[in-house]
């Protein structure tokens, strides 16, 4: 096949992924938002949508959700602009799918003769690119807020644009101090400048040379920022319903708010990536290289297992105190051994994992293996932090009360801004004395 | 916008980012807990589980009776009378025992207007009307089958109620959701 070929349907094929990842991502943000709300607060949450008696501890919540926004009347207000109305909730969604082209998956690997990349596009100016494609999303806002010809819309829609901005300086200089250490705004650049160890002075200190570890408070006030730019708790003022009754979106029905409410969470599920590429190393798995995972198959494949083995018995056990409860109340029937099937089910990649690791030490493998296992690999590490900060999201959420509008502005304008310039000369100091 | 200044808040206190912190371990640790024992979380299944209802329950009505089986309601109409809601509907007719003047024909209670305030149970002289049926999950298909009648209403024991008496429930209840008296 020729080259530019196969480069062509590669990139294809990763734009079609990586568009649709977040949208993947929404209904498992959705279940772990319902359930991580009720295990915080004490509850069993969503368990009672089903299929046959299977309830899919709740998943099945999402289906009826869906079923419920597309069989309500799809209401314009007679007075909305309509044009306006209407694209909105398109451009919010639209911006949200976006901004994860520029995300690698793994580290370009060599197959067959082929290079294939894990990355739509590679811009030259690829960290600018998202947070261009990200700061348009107060477009859409603040048009549904206009659009709607409606005074709580128009509040909630000006308020979440006011605090959008705001906050987008810091987001901005956090990220400006980051391409300072890293000298580098490719983002496939930067994630391999984030694979070795940390270097302090010519000393190589066992830390990864993550974002986190070189930009502590840029992290911080890049975490915080992204908070207010996702319009998630503490920073909902767009939102606020003993206020403004849903803000933004009050006029909004049927698919329409569906697609604000999945543009919201494939917001955070961007979000999430973004902070996991820029200071979390990306697909980066700490300590160990591109080239030492793919040229050690059988370590890594033993590794993988050993991994996979820990987290099916977790699950297993999990979800077997989980029947136990569940067993108490229902005698019979599906509700009373569908957890015990899943529960076996994942004891049984327990024991598959145990089956892989003798593999592992015995077993030889094609020269292809290694660099696979390698993609999977890192996929699966980039994949394990992006769920960690899906996780902090709604941990967050459920945790701090809300901000009230004075207090959003004082931290946006009197602390992060005065404190990213700090960190922005102190980075700088830091660099000319190293040199 | 004047701001007040909340006393005790100094220092390291107004750094935010500790008491986030404190708050997150907080949650994480039900999360961790609730994970790990299930059965610590104060829930119910609920329409499997019911909690049993305490004994003074301001439930359903029920008329209570003489011991030939006749009602001890005389259609005074006090109860009807205190009634906030106007959901009690009585027709007095001439009693077939000579020792009482009147006895209700029909007593019907609009369980639909009904606001639950037992103002008919503090009203009745005769302690007639008692509003101890531990059972609060009332609701139907139709209208007409919330309308109780006399005789739905002294189908009940005359006894006192207990924790787990087991009421009893409308022929249109027990008869499929659509089914009408």
């Amino acid at each position: 096949m020729d080259d530019q070929i196969f480069t062509l349907i590669n990139i294809t094929v990763m734009t079609i992924v990586m568009w649709i990842m977040p949208l993947q991502f929404v209904p498992v943000m959705i279940w772990l938002e319902r359930k991580g709300s009720a295990i915080i607060q004490d509850r069993i949450g969503p368990n009672r949508a089903e299929i046959l008696g299977f309830r899919l501890f709740g998943m099945i919540h999402n289906i009826s959700d869906v079923i419920k926004l597309l069989n309500k009347e799809n209401i314009t207000p007679s007075s909305a602009n309509r044009f306006f109305f209407v694209l909105a909730p398109f451009w919010s969604m639209t911006v949200s799918l976006l901004p994860l082209l520029i995300i690698p998956l793994a580290a370009p690997i060599e197959l067959a003769g082929h290079a294939i990349r894990f990355q739509a596009v590679n811009f030259n100016v690829g960290v600018l690119y998202i947070f261009s494609i990200t700061s348009m999303g107060v477009f859409a806002v603040i048009l549904a807020g206009w659009a709607s010809n409606n005074k709580f819309s128009l509040m909630g829609g000006i308020r979440s644009s006011a605090q959008m901005i705001s906050y987008e300086l810091s987001m901005g200089l956090a990220i400006v101090s980051l391409l300072m250490v890293y000298q580098n705004a490719q983002v496939g650049a930067l994630i391999m400048a984030q694979g070795g160890l940390l270097t302090f002075f010519g000393h190589q200190i066992p830390l990864p040379n993550w974002g986190v570890f070189l930009q502590p408070v840029a992290f911080l006030l890049f975490l915080a920022a992204s908070f207010a730019e996702t319009n998630r708790n503490p920073f909902d003022l767009a939102e606020g319903e003993s206020e403004l009754v849903a803000g933004y979106h009050v006029e909004y029905s049927s698919v329409k708010f569906a697609l604000f409410f999945v543009a919201e969470y494939s917001n955070m599920v961007v979000a999430s990536f973004v902070i996991a590429t820029l200071f979390f190393g990306g697909y980066q798995v700490p300590y160990f290289s591109t080239e030492v995972l793919s040229s050690h198959p059988s370590e890594v494949l033993a590794a993988v297992c050993v991994l996979g083995f820990i987290k099916c018995v977790l699950l297993g056990y999990f979800i077997g105190l989980k029947a136990r409860q569940q067993a108490t109340v229902f005698k019979k029937g599906v509700e009373k051994w569908e957890p015990y099937i899943f529960s076996a089910i994942f004891y049984g990649l327990a024991a598959a994992a145990i089956a892989g690791l003798v593999y592992a030490f015995t077993g030889s493998f094609a020269p292809w293996f290694g660099p696979v296992l390698t993609v999977l690999l890192q996929m699966g590490c980039l994949l394990a932090k992006v769920l960690f900060f899906c996780w902090l999201f709604v941990w967050v959420r459920w945790t701090l009360p809300r901000f009230r509008y004075d207090q959003l502005m004082k931290l946006g304008w009197k602390m992060l801004l005065p404190l990213g310039l700090l960190n922005l000369l102190a980075t700088g100091a830091w660099l000319l004395i190293q040199k | 916008m004047k701001v007040v200044d909340r006393a005790g808040m100094k220092g390291a206190q107004k750094f935010y980012l500790i008491a986030v912190a404190q708050g997150l371990l907080v949650t994480l640790g039900h999360a961790v807990k609730n994970l790990l024992n299930p059965a610590r979380m104060p829930v119910v299944f609920y329409p499997e589980q019911k909690k049993a209802l305490p004994p003074a329950t301001r439930g359903r009505h029920r008329l209570m009776k003489r011991e030939n089986g006749s009602p001890r309601c005389t259609a005074c109409m006090l109860c009807a009378t205190a009634c906030p809601a106007e959901c009690i509907h009585i027709q007095a007719g001439e009693s077939p025992d000579p020792e009482i003047e009147k006895f209700p024909e029909r007593f019907e209670i609009d369980m639909l207007r009904c606001v639950f305030c037992g103002y008919c149970v503090e009203a009745c002289p005769l302690d007639a009307i008692r509003m101890d049926i531990p059972d609060v999950t009332i609701a139907d298909y139709t209208r007409d089958s919330l309308v109780y009648n006399k005789q739905f209403l002294m189908s009940h024991d005359n006894r006192d109620i207990v924790a787990d008496y087991n009421p009893p429930r409308p022929v249109i209840w027990t008869h499929g959701p659509h089914a009408r008296p």
